[in-house]
Formats: C-alpha cells, structure tokens, sequence
C-alpha cells in the first residue's frame, strides 16, 4: 500500500524492543549460573540452567517473600474495593453535605509521597501490634487504593443510569440485592479495572512493604533488597527473583484484557 | 455539480461473499440527475450510509462502478472527488473560530486570503451566521454547528454535490424544521445535488424533490413524493411510507377478480395469469366505511381520534385492515361494511407491482 | 444525572471514610506532633515551635534535593509527554495487533519499583549487562556508579522506560473516543496530518494528557525505589531526590523533628501543585464537551 502503513508498525517494533530488551536480558541472566555470569558474556545462556529458580521455590527464605506478598495485596485488593464500592456509588447517585470536599480530601491521600508516611506508619502499626503483619500492610496501602478506587468506580457508575436502580426497587430488590445482582455485572469492566490498578499499585509498592515487615510478613520487594546488602550478589537467583515478581503482573494482564480494551473504549481510566 | 450514475455497484464488507445476503448492497444501477435534492430514505440497515459513503469515496465499492457526469470515480479518493459531506453529529474544529472553519477547506487548498475571505462572507450570510463569524465554535448549539458543516462543505465552489447523513439527528425538534427550511433555501439558492440520508419518512418526504427508498440493500423505487404515495412500486414503499402505511392482504387474482380470504373484490382491470407471492395492496385513505353495504363485512375494533382525522382499526376474521376517516366524517362501531376504492387498488407479485394487462391505470 | 439529596448517603460513604482517616489522620497527627517538638531521646519531648520548619526551609540539603527533584521530574515530564503522545498516535487502533501491543507495552508499568532498579543496575553493568557491555565496547566511559551524568542518564531513561506506556494508555483511550466522523471530515476538507493531529486530536486529548501529566508528576515526585536500588542516591548525592533524602533523615538518622517539617513540606508542594492541576483539569472537562 503506502508508505504511511509502514511508519507506525515499525515505530511500535522499536518503541516494544526497547521496552523488552531489559526484561529479555533478565530472563537470560535468570536462566545462568553465577558462574557463567560473570565469566563471559552471552545473549543465550550456554549452560542453561534451571537451578536459580529452583533456589527460590525451595528456599523459604525466597518463596515466603512472594507467599507473603500476594497475600497482603489481595487483603489490600478486597478491602478496597469493598469500602471504595458504596462509596462509590454514593458520590454517583447522591448529593449530601460536604460531599466535593471529601472527594477532594480523599483524593489528596492519593497524592502523598510514601515517604511522609514510612516513619509515622511504622511507628502506628508498631503501637498496635501490626506490625510485621499482612494487615499493616494492606492497611497502609488503602490509603492509596482507596482514593484511586472511588475515582475510577465512580467514573464508571456515572454511566449507568439512576432508572435502573428506581426500577429495581419498584421491582422490590433490597439495596444489597440490587446492588450484587443487578449494578456489579454492569460496572464489571470498571471493578476489573479497578482490581487491576489496586493490584498493580500494592504488588508494586516497595518503601512501605519494606518498613512494615521484618520476618514474618517480609514481602518478595524487601527479600530482593536486603539480598543486595549480603556478602556477594547472587546476581543469578536475584533475576529469577525478578522475573518471578513480573508474572504476576502478566497474569493479571492476561486475565482482565478484555476488560481493559472495554474499560478504554468507555473512555474512562 | 455533477450527474452521478452507478453501473451494476454492489458492496459486501465481506471479503468473499457467497450469497445474496452477505451484501450490504445488492446490485444496483441508477442515475442521480444533477442539481436535484434526493432523499435517501430506509430503515436502519438498508444500505443508505453504504450507498452514501461510495458516493463520497469514503468507502470503496467491492464491485462495479459509479460515475460523477461521465468521469469514472470509481476508485478515486474523497479528496478528489470534489463532494461535501455532513455527518450525523456535529464535526466541527472547536479549537477554531466559525470564520476559521468555514475557511479551512480553502486553505488546505492553497487559495489567497481575498477569495478565502470573500466565499466565507457569502457563505456565512447564507447560513445566517454573518454576525457571529468570530465567535468560538465549541461553545454553540449543535443546530449552529451543523450550519457550519454545512457551511464547510459548501464554501468551495466546484462541489458536485453536498451528501447529508441523517444531520438533524441530535438537533431539537423544535429548530428541526428551521434546519430542514434552510436546506432547501440552500438548494434553490445554490442548486447542488444534494442527497439526505434519513430513516423519518416525514423529513424525505418533506425535504426533497425525489425520493430513493432503499429496503436490505435494494433501492426499491425512486419517484417524487407523490408518486411514492400514490403508486407504491414495491408493497415495502407502500408499507413504509403513510401513518399507517398500505394495507397488504395475501391474495389470489384471477383475471380481474381478485380474492382475498373469502371476499372477492372486482378489479378495474384484468390481470394475466400470476404465479409466486400474490398480495392486494390499498392505503387506507382509499377505504370508505358503510353501515350498511360494501365489499367486505368488517368489524371494528378500535377508533383512533388524531384530529384532522381518524384512524379506524379493524378485523375482517384474520385480517386487519387500517381505515382513514376524514374529521367530519361520524364514525361508530355499528359501521360493518368497508369498500375499496378500485383506482388505488394495487396487486404486487412477490413484492414488486405488477401491472394488468393492456396498461396501467392512472 | 441528577444527583438526590440525600445526608444517609454518609452511611455509604463511612467505611471508606474511617479506613483512610485512620491511615490518614492519625500518622499525619503524628507528623505535625514530632515537626513541632524536640527530642533528647527516651521519649522525652519539648516544644520548638516552627524552629524546624525555619531550619529546613533554610537548609542547603533540602534545598539541593528540592533542586534535583524538580529537575528530574521537569525532565522525564519533557521526554514522556511528547513520547507517550507520539506512540498512541502510532498505536494499531483494533484487532489482535491492537491488544497484543496494550498487554505488551502495559509490562514495565507491572514491574515492582525495586525490580525495575535490579533490571537496570544489571543492564547498565559493564560486566554482566547488554548496555553496559556494548556501551564499552563502543569506547564510551559509562559507568552510572561514578559518573554522575551516567547516573543520570540511566535514572532517566530507566524512569522513561518503565512509565512512558502510562502515558500512550491514557492518551489512546483518548484517542478512541474520537468518533470516526471527525477524520471522515478532514478528509474531506483536505487536512494535512499535522493539521488533523493539532486541531482535531490534540484538543480531544486534553482531558486524558492532563490526568498522565498530574500522574506522572506526583509518582515521579515521589519516586523511591528506582533510584534507590540503582544508585542509592549516588553517586555522592547526586540522586539524592527527596523521598531518597527523606527517608535518610527519617529512619536513617531517626531525625524526627526536621524529618516531620519535612515531611509536611513536602506533602504541601505535592497538594499544591496538584490542587493547580486539578481545578484546571475540572475547568477544562467542564467547558470542552461535544
């Protein structure tokens, strides 16, 4: 055809080696003896070997920082939605006093840096015995979530009109049941959407985790850090340790796909 | 301005189509004389938008060809096909002024500013937006920004012809006729082919000079608003067009008696012998109602009061039958008996009209 | 919608409302408790006042981390804008294509913040990583460890490659929502390409690229772990942004009295510029539409 159907493919090829270029180069490493590492240098591993991450499923020290860290971020996933969902709903249907100013307010914890809140949290959670526990991390982290997840559930809401809820208790639904039976399948995409986003942010979130936790509720993010202050890297089981952490975050991808091209084409993200 | 004329055109969005149906657009040939105002009227898939979008090259007809005057546009790109189209909603430059818009065209033409400024005046004036040239186009009302679609399209001069897609869509229906007016201000004034796409009988009829009534992808008649009334040529144009549209009763005809259920009506002429789908058609304008006597013994189930006149439902065992009354005319449920008028008695054989034997009849 | 007037809607609203005050309110408190007092240890505590605020506002060290900071984000926001916009417009707007590249280019943005600085500390190795290895071998001295513009380069570009795809999501769905019509038309009136992206695409991307650069200033204002693991804030403290610098005062040197001034700055910049940027991104929704 024309030359123009050429430009963009080749443009997105570009824009997508370089996005996976490094994670490539993490995936070969993760697949490398530390002797071989260090010792020469290769696109494709020579010996390859499985034995890094054999490492950390069989070393509770590595393994326990990923058990740990999906639990606390599904703690943190289904609080925030359970909280963020009537709240939700009631920015969208109602007006009531002081309303902007507590959207306002809740979206400002949004916008906190971590950092203000490392010091003040560890000493919080300490003082309430949470310390090194699943729940003071997802605790801590609906301060985040939870602002985010009003944001974007609302906007979702606002698309489904109020007749439906009127015609729904003419209809003699209880709130509740009118609420799980009839508006959750409606907004679906946007709770995808929404999951999606508290998920990403929590499984990311490396400053709080890391405060938060000691032993017990060490998350994966913490375990790879502290690997680094050891005696010698072992640069081998910390890339398995890497590319371990992206999965599941392609799971997620993968499973709520089609929300997110739906959630795209309602236009509100 | 341009004569268009399509040459055996047909259109499937498939890329191998088998059947009739994997069509958009079936077979179709038909000339668009110059500078007349048609009217594209079917029901929501018909065709029209296809038909619409080959006419402007938006679109590419999968097979045979179309001509502006004796030019094969076939393949030839919008741009250079020298048509104006405006869309369903609105599609203005907010970010520009009203001047600006209307003068975007001619810019991305390459013309000088003097022309540019003297086609926008006139234009402008045209669509009685002179005062407001200046103003911001995003804050207007959708009717004042369809003006200036309208306006862009118009502003170059050697238009062939101006394409309008369903525009009154999201205008109120309060100013709808205030649009509708200015159209054909416009086209007396301007006298482009103009084609407007619509699925309201009211505005095709209304509108335009000629009426294209398509119907799954079949331009079923062309004819002027009248004609499309009065001598329906497929039962579709009789169904479609008139509130209630054409009655249409399954039939057998024999010569010039035509039998529907068990009443047998006497025609105004002989039909040869017809095989296939055979139906009668009459508008219920052409029905008259007695208490006493006529061609079928009805019985009436319901009287519609719209004013200036009324419609009558009834049943004859099965068959419903749809009867306009004129206002003066008293109506009651003791009224048994229905007529048909044997001038605007139609018979159609599997859809088309079909004319009896030694000629039609006025 | 219309929306009813109705005060039990605060019923709805309390869980939400409590859970984050208590995450919230309560740390904060202690913040504004700990910037106002001093601290000889063995929790004995007396009132400075503002002394610590006057400290920092005053201190070279907050001031050259605030430097840092501000050029930093100013950076990445010049380069992920215009980029983010460049690959939307060249993204496939449907089928496979289309979906393939939203999973594939959402990737790094799932990437937790220390394994992003893992992945590029190894990457940026002369010894062990594909750019650092062919950096060398093409004579060029990088090294983000002593160098500081190598550090800078690499926190930047490792900045840009793991957000840039925030960017081209939310100007695509913008993009999107551009009815079909609108590019049918300039078509029709013979726009050029740069015409159509300035006067029909741009304008429709307000809203979206206003929400990716509020975004992107307040995550890269506060970014932490990137920076950390790559260079730990060297070399020297010349990465040293303030959430970096913060958080060494804080839990480093347990610091508490500048720490929580700290702190309480700089949450109010972060509240003050995004409060801009929200009342324009309102103002702008509101007036744009249709």
């Amino acid at each position: 055809m024309n030359k123009k159907s050429l430009k963009s493919p080749i443009i997105m090829l570009i824009y997508i080696i370089f996005l996976m270029l490094p994670i490539y180069w993490l995936l070969n490493m993760s697949f490398k003896t530390n002797e071989e590492i260090l010792g020469k240098f290769s696109m494709v591993p020579d010996n390859f070997t499985l034995h890094n991450y054999i490492t950390i499923f069989t070393d509770p020290s590595w393994y326990m920082g990923y058990v740990n860290s999906i639990s606390y971020v599904a703690i943190n996933v289904v609080i925030s939605l359970a909280v963020a969902l009537p709240a939700a709903y009631a920015f969208s249907r109602y007006t009531f006093m002081g309303d902007k100013h507590l959207f306002f307010w809740l979206l400002t914890n949004r916008m906190a840096p971590p950092a203000v809140f490392a010091l003040p949290f560890f000493q919080l959670y300490s003082s309430i015995g949470l310390f090194d526990t699943y729940w003071a991390v997802a605790l801590a982290h609906t301060l985040f979530n939870v602002p985010l997840s009003i944001w974007i559930l609302e906007g979702f809401m606002r698309g489904v009109p109020k007749e439906i809820d009127e015609t729904a208790y003419i209809d003699g639904y209880s709130f509740f049941k009118f609420f799980r039976n009839i508006f959750m399948p409606l907004i679906a995409s946007g709770i995808g959407i929404t999951a999606f986003f508290c998920f990403m942010f929590s499984w990311v979130e490396l400053l709080l985790s890391r405060t938060l936790t000691s032993v017990n509720a060490k998350s994966i993010g913490a375990t790879m850090t502290r690997t680094v202050s050891a005696a010698g890297i072992d640069w081998g089981v910390l890339a398995a340790a890497g590319v371990l952490t992206i999965v599941p975050g392609i799971l997620v991808i993968y499973f709520v796909r089609n929300h997110i091209a739906k959630g795209f084409a309602l236009g509100r993200v | 301005m341009a004569k268009i004329t399509f040459k055996n055109l047909a259109h499937s969005y498939l890329a191998h189509p088998k059947s009739p149906n994997d069509y958009a657009l079936k077979k179709t040939n038909l000339t668009l004389e110059d500078g007349v105002a048609y009217s594209l009227l079917g029901p929501s898939g018909c065709g029209k938008t296809t038909l619409l979008n080959i006419i402007s090259g938006l679109l590419m007809a999968s097979e045979g060809k179309i001509y502006f005057d004796d030019k094969d546009v076939t393949f030839l790109d919008t741009v250079d096909r020298n048509i104006a189209q405006v869309f369903q909603f609105p599609v203005v430059y907010d970010t520009m002024s009203v001047r600006k818009n209307l003068a975007f065209p001619l810019k991305n033409r390459g013309e000088d500013s003097a022309y540019i400024k003297k086609r926008v005046e006139v234009i402008a004036k045209s669509i009685g937006m002179e005062d407001i040239l200046d103003k911001k186009a995003s804050g207007l009302t959708a009717d004042a920004k369809q003006k200036i679609s309208l306006g862009r399209g118009m502003v170059r001069e050697d238009v062939n012809a101006i394409l309008l897609d369903e525009p009154l869509t999201v205008i109120d229906p309060h100013v709808k006729w205030e649009l509708r007016l200015q159209l054909k201000v416009l086209h007396k004034e301007f006298s482009h082919t103009m084609i407007f796409v619509t699925h309201d009988q009211t505005e095709a009829l209304t509108f335009s000079d000629q009426v294209v009534v398509m119907n799954d992808g079949v331009v079923v008649q062309i004819g002027s608003p009248e004609e499309l009334f009065e001598k329906p040529a497929h039962t579709f144009v009789g169904f479609f067009i008139g509130s209630p549209g054409m009655n249409i009763f399954k039939a057998d005809v024999m010569h010039d008696i035509a039998t529907i259920g068990n009443v047998k009506l006497k025609l105004k002429s002989s039909y040869k012998k017809l095989t296939g789908k055979i139906e009668l058609g009459i508008r219920p304008e052409y029905i008259k109602l007695s208490e006493d006597s006529g061609d079928i013994k009805i019985e009436i189930t319901r009287i519609e009061d719209i004013g200036y006149h009324k419609i009558v439902r009834a049943k004859h065992q099965d068959m419903n039958i749809n009867i306009i009354v004129p206002e003066d005319i008293k109506i009651t449920k003791d009224f048994k008996y229905a007529s048909f008028d044997t001038n605007h008695i139609f018979i159609y054989q599997d859809g088309w009209l079909v004319e009896p034997m030694g000629g039609s009849h006025e | 919608m219309n929306k009813t007037l109705n005060q039990k809607a605060w019923f709805l609203v309390l869980p939400a409302f409590l859970l984050v005050a208590f995450t919230a309110v309560i740390p904060l408190m202690t913040v504004i408790n700990y910037s106002v007092q001093d601290t000889f240890g063995h929790n004995v505590f007396s009132w400075v006042g503002l002394e610590w605020f006057y400290e920092i506002i005053h201190s070279s060290r907050m001031h050259e981390s605030l430097g840092r900071q501000a050029l930093f984000t100013t950076i990445i926001l010049l380069i992920e804008v215009p980029l983010g916009i460049f690959i939307a417009l060249n993204m496939p707007k449907k089928g496979f294509w289309a979906s393939f590249s939203l999973v594939i280019i959402s990737l790094p943005m799932l990437i937790p913040g220390n394994v992003v600085g893992t992945i590029w500390q190894i990457f940026g190795r002369k010894d062990i990583g594909l750019l650092g290895h062919t950096l060398a071998g093409l004579g060029i001295n990088y090294n983000y460890a002593e160098n500081i513009l190598s550090a800078w380069i690499t926190i930047i570009t490792m900045d840009v490659w793991h957000w840039t795809s925030l960017v081209v999501l939310l100007c695509y769905a913008g993009l999107q929502s551009i009815p079909d019509a609108y590019y049918q038309a300039a078509k029709i009136d013979q726009a050029s390409r740069w015409s159509i992206f300035w006067y029909i695409e741009l304008p429709k991307m307000r809203g979206v690229l206003l929400i990716a650069i509020l975004l992107r200033f307040m995550d890269s204002f506060m970014i932490y772990s990137e920076p950390f693991v790559l260079t730990g804030g060297g070399p020297g403290n010349s990465t040293t942004f303030l959430s970096i610098d913060l958080v060494n005062m804080a839990l480093g040197q347990f610091d508490l009295g500048p720490a929580s001034a700290y702190s309480l700055m700089y949450f109010l910049v972060v509240l003050l510029v995004s409060w801009v940027f929200f009342t324009v991104m309102t103002s702008i929704d509101k007036k744009g539409d249709v």
